[in-house]
């Protein structure tokens, strides 16, 4: 499997990240060496094994519904780019 | 001072003959002497150490100390610390303070260790030479030409170079064994769920599992027993009882059944490495031990396995990082997609970048059947596989990396290649299973690792075995010149 | 239109009423200032790491019982991923292919337009548990976009309906009834201002007779059950003019505008459909043993339906009072409570409540009529007035009087009597008396009724009734008059 400088740009895109038209070529270079090393995987005989997600077979533990967290809004947005009056602020989105 | 042991500090501590904020003084001292040509710190946190150095002599004078009270450590900067910068080696948290502590930090700091500082890393701990890190590459004190390994470079170049008596690392496809092997040190990675991975920033979270880098095997058993346990806070952490990793140290390995993995002796490693190795396990045999072959015939299957699976979380787990509410944020964007693009386009490395899109493809439509829920069941297979091995023998051993530390800028460029260092490590990981790396001897000047493996929740026996091995040979009292 | 049929699809977004958030111990409360119930997994900081309310599955599981579907024994919280600003991860913990809940009904009655009813059966595909998205706030900053994220990691169930409903007013039959079960349940507030319960609607036409479906649009942002009727009428109306006027229908997201009542396309996204869903590796598989969920049976509550037959059938009620009976289970619970303290005729407690009560507190204007906050009338209350009926102290109509004082806080039914002697005149003689005094007043209208015209009877007892300020017992009156006028 390889990926096509177009392939590239439109994962960059999925994955929100700018990609300067001179490094697209080297990514799909790159990328693409990186899944035909993975396609080994096509090789393995996998019918009927159950997918893995975990390595321990655990169960899911449940927590007591109770408010634990107080706020800290301030210590949050102490670091945070953009707030004002306790809101976080990105460009305007038009809906 | 920096040449004892967790042991004799201890001791040393409580008898008085020196007190924590001496020891601490003394690495910060060997931090500034030495770090510059290591670059093993990203943040040294000089007064914050010297404040909880005090906090520890008032508990040793008050005879309330543990056996870590007033030992220094480094923590690598993947672990969240409530008020010290945590940048995971990258710059889209160059500025990130968090409000918390990882549950580890909060655990070695109640148990009154003192921390130095956070050590470098690669970026988001992807990288397994430390030269993804946005605060540059770090130098392994064998030779400064040569990468320490990664991601936990800076945890092993500081504790190899006696800048930190210990540190903690973590290991998601051999992140803590790898460098320890290129250094010289013992590091271990624990079972999937037994060290809580609550405030320890996530590469893939299937994978991840924090632990130590030490110089003995006895060190890391002192650290990760305090490391250890379970939390609520955690949904993986496993409800079960640590047992006493220093209490199982003194057996005797008659009747050990140790494994040898045919495919890690197959082709690929290097025959200096090898005969290291080999030396290795008639000692074991001197020491008791049974030794057979074993086969783990989808090893071979690991690194494409793992290249499907942790770009896949990573790239869930990295989406977080979007400029908003912490993090970097790109100057000058008129539109949300331009915020975005630009924030990660910019905070973000190559290799980060090289993952994220990996992960992206791989779970997108289409995709998704063909590489992750394949990797998924490969995985099962590698897992069966040392369930099986475990029905044989009570430990696996075999190589860590292919061969010594390699040069600085080697591998750079070519992505695959850098992928295979992690060739013998990451089988452990996908299972997980805990497995270490302890020093077995040399080859051209440079250390070499063997790794030991063990069954789910064996920690203690292997940390024996490493102990055992340890009482009998010297490799891991060696120290890399210009640092003694 | 005749020539048409519309398919609709709901899917509703319940918030479940847990104190706590989904996978944090951040505080859940509506209306606190901006980010301040927002801790650092509701922030998506790098670290933190998510654990499952046992509330919010005992909700989902409840849900899943009452309309009698397949709880699963074993489900997985998946990621669903998406930049937006509201979703702080970059990603939704919601559920993919293995939902809590799948495979139920709910029954649903409509009007057959003959002033009867008939009722349907409407598919319940899934329901899965998932976390509510922040929000955005458009005013006030600056030309910038602000975001509150309070509401994220709200537990949420996501409750999806099969194609089985055919138009606007099944559409929202099915909503109410869906709304008063999740309020029955204990599991939902209920409240659509506030967006506790949100509804998407999946709309497409087709002409009769075909067995294939149109392509359907999703109109989203439609909250409240007027709301829903207008945009599905809107939404089914422009799909049939655009195929009929030779064009097709494009498979989006629309947007409902309540000013206008109209829908309109949301810009298209391009990857939209790309969530690269995989399980969250920070969560394990959520198990439901046979002894869990058996438990929660045991626990649920009389749902309506049942409740409904009940009423009919033990207190001999019509079907329609007794839906109004079980609309709510406070009113219900009420009712019961006003029958067993008073002792009085179950049709005329329910007549009471209904007609007197419920009619009173709808001209006070408090929507939830006996919301426990703030009883005005409380069922001890309704109930000693209706016992003074039942044993005669008071006759209905003089009931009527005392029940209007006791709604402008003038005490219980015995005070009022008391303080008004209201208490009805049982006393023969007494009413005998006053007879006479108005035999005595109209000797004509007295000759008039002697000598046939049986109807000035009506114009005697409402002298008498008069003369003893309506206290006078009615039976007591009729028969003790026609007696005297008989002569």
């Amino acid at each position: 499997m390889s990926l096509s400088p177009e392939q590239v740009k439109q994962v960059a895109h999925l994955a929100r990240l700018s990609l300067p038209p001179e490094k697209v070529g080297p990514y799909a270079t790159q990328l693409s060496n990186i899944l035909q090393m993975v396609d080994q995987l096509s090789g393995a005989s996998t019918d009927q094994v159950p997918p893995m997600a975990h390595p321990l077979e655990m169960v899911q533990r449940l927590r007591a519904d109770a408010v634990s967290e107080e706020n800290r809004r301030e210590a949050f947005q102490a670091i945070a780019p953009a707030v004002e009056n306790g809101v976080y602020l990105v460009p305007r989105v038009i809906e | 001072m920096h040449t004892l042991s967790l042991k004799e500090l201890s001791d040393g501590l409580k008898a008085r003959r020196f007190s924590s904020r001496e020891l601490t003084r003394h690495y910060l001292d060997r931090i500034g002497a030495h770090d510059r040509a290591l670059n093993s710190y990203i943040t040294v946190t000089a007064e914050r150490a010297l404040a909880q150095a005090d906090a520890a002599d008032a508990r040793l004078a008050a005879g309330e100390a543990g056996a870590l009270t007033g030992i220094p450590l480094a923590q690598k900067d993947i672990f969240c610390t409530a008020g010290v910068r945590t940048s995971c080696g990258s710059k889209m948290l160059d500025k990130f303070v968090a409000p918390y502590d990882a549950t580890i930090v909060r655990k070695l700091d109640g148990a009154g260790m003192v921390m130095l500082g956070k050590a470098n890393m690669d970026e988001f701990a992807m990288g397994s030479s430390n030269e993804t890190s946005f605060y540059g590459p770090v130098k392994n004190p064998w030779d400064l030409e040569r990468v320490p390994g990664g991601s936990s470079g800076g945890s092993v170049a500081a504790v190899a170079a006696g800048l930190a008596p210990v540190a903690t690392a973590t290991d998601t496809g051999g992140s803590i064994r790898q460098p320890a092997a290129l250094t010289n040190l013992t590091g271990i990675k624990p079972t999937y769920g037994r060290v809580s991975r609550y405030g320890m920033i996530a590469f893939a979270s299937s994978l991840d599992q924090a632990g130590v880098v030490a110089r003995s095997a006895q060190d890391a058993a002192l650290v990760l027993q305090a490391m250890s346990g379970f939390d609520p806070l955690d949904s993986t952490s496993v409800e079960r009882p640590v047992d006493d990793y220093s209490g199982a140290l003194g057996k005797s390995l008659k009747g050990l059944r140790i494994g040898l993995p045919k495919e890690y002796f197959a082709e690929g490693l290097d025959p200096g490495a090898r005969a290291c190795i080999e030396a290795a396990v008639k000692v074991y045999e001197g020491l008791g031990a049974s030794v057979r072959e074993v086969s783990l015939p989808n090893a071979p299957l690991s690194v494409p396995t793992y290249y499907v699976v942790a770009p896949a979380e990573a790239s869930s787990n990295l989406a977080r990082f979007d400029g908003v509410r912490y993090g970097h944020r790109a100057e000058g964007v008129h539109t949300l997609e331009e915020l975005y693009k630009r924030s990660r386009g910019e905070g973000f490395g190559a290799e980060v970048q090289r993952r994220i899109m990996i992960g992206t493809y791989v779970l997108s439509h289409g995709y998704y059947d063909a590489y992750y829920l394949k990797a998924q069941k490969v995985r099962r297979l590698i897992y069966d596989d040392f369930r099986r091995a475990f029905g044989e023998v009570d430990l696996v051993l075999g190589p860590t990396a292919q061969s010594v530390a390699f040069k600085l800028g080697d591998k750079t460029d070519d992505p695959v290649a850098m992928y295979l260092n992690d060739i013998y490590t990451i089988a452990a990981n996908l299972a997980g299973i805990p497995a270490m790396s302890l020093p077995c001897g040399f080859h051209q000047g440079l250390p070499v690792g063997m790794q030991l493996m063990g069954n789910f929740f064996d920690e203690a026996r292997m940390l024996n075995a490493a102990h055992q091995y340890q009482q009998a040979t010297d490799f891991h009292r060696q120290w890399p010149k210009g640092f003694e | 239109m005749t020539d048409w049929e519309a398919v609709i699809g709901l899917e509703v977004h319940c918030q479940l009423l847990t104190k706590s958030k989904i996978f944090s111990g951040a505080a859940t409360a509506y209306g606190a200032e901006p980010n301040t119930q927002a801790d650092g997994v509701t922030l998506g900081f790098p670290g933190v790491l998510p654990v499952l309310n046992g509330e919010a599955l005992r909700m989902a599981v409840t849900f899943g019982l009452a309309v009698g579907a397949q709880v699963a024994e074993r489900c997985v919280f998946a990621r669903k991923h998406y930049f937006y600003p509201d979703l702080p991860k970059g990603y939704q913990i919601s559920q993919y292919e293995l939902p809590i809940v799948a495979k139920g009904t709910l029954d649903i009655e409509l009007d057959d337009g003959h002033g009867g009813v008939t009722h349907k059966t409407i598919g319940i595909t899934r329901a899965h548990m998932e976390e509510d998205a922040g929000k955005s706030l458009h005013e006030n900053y600056s030309g910038a976009t602000g975001i509150d994220l309070n509401r994220a990691g709200t537990p949420l169930i996501e409750i999806v309906s099969e194609p089985d409903i055919r138009s606007a007013a099944e559409a929202v039959a099915y909503l109410k009834k869906l709304h008063q079960l999740v309020v029955y349940l204990g599991i939902c507030d209920g409240n659509m201002q506030e967006g506790s319960f949100r509804c998407d609607a999946n709309v497409s036409v087709r002409r009769k007779g075909e067995a294939k479906f149109g392509t359907r649009t999703e109109t989203k942002n439609v909250n409240s059950f007027r709301f829903v009727e207008k945009a599905i009428e809107y939404e089914i109306e422009r799909q049939i003019e655009v195929i009929e006027g030779g064009g097709r229908i494009i498979q989006e997201t629309r947007l409902f505008n309540p000013d206008t009542g109209e829908t309109k396309s949301m810009r298209v996204k391009e990857d939209a459909n790309d969530y690269r869903y995989f399980p969250d590796p920070d969560l394990l598989p959520v198990v439901c043993s046979a002894d869990y969920i058996e438990r929660i049976r045991e626990l649920l509550p009389e749902l309506p339906d049942t409740k409904k037959v009940r009423f009919q059938k033990n207190y001999g009620l019509a079907a329609y009072d007794a839906g109004v009976l079980t609309g709510s289970r406070e009113l219900a619970d009420y009712y019961e409570e006003v029958v067993k303290l008073s002792g009085a005729d179950a049709k005329l407690c329910a007549n009471w409540v209904i007609t007197d009560l419920l009619g009173a507190l709808n001209k006070l204007g408090k929507e939830k009529y006996v919301d426990s906050g703030f009883v005005t009338i409380p069922a001890s209350m309704l109930a000693g007035l209706l016992k003074r009926i039942a044993d005669k102290t008071i006759s209905g109509k003089i009931a009527k009087e005392v029940f209007e004082a006791m709604i402008a806080g003038e005490g219980d039914a015995d005070a009022i009597i008391k303080a008004k002697g209201l208490v009805q005149i049982t006393d023969e003689s007494a009413i005998i008396s006053a007879i006479d005094k108005v035999m005595a007043a109209s000797p004509g209208q007295l000759a008039e009724y002697r000598s046939g015209k049986d109807k000035l009877f009506g114009f005697f007892v409402g002298q008498v009734m008069k003369a003893t300020q309506g206290k006078a017992n009615p039976d007591a009156v009729n028969r003790l008059l026609k007696e005297k006028l008989a002569g």
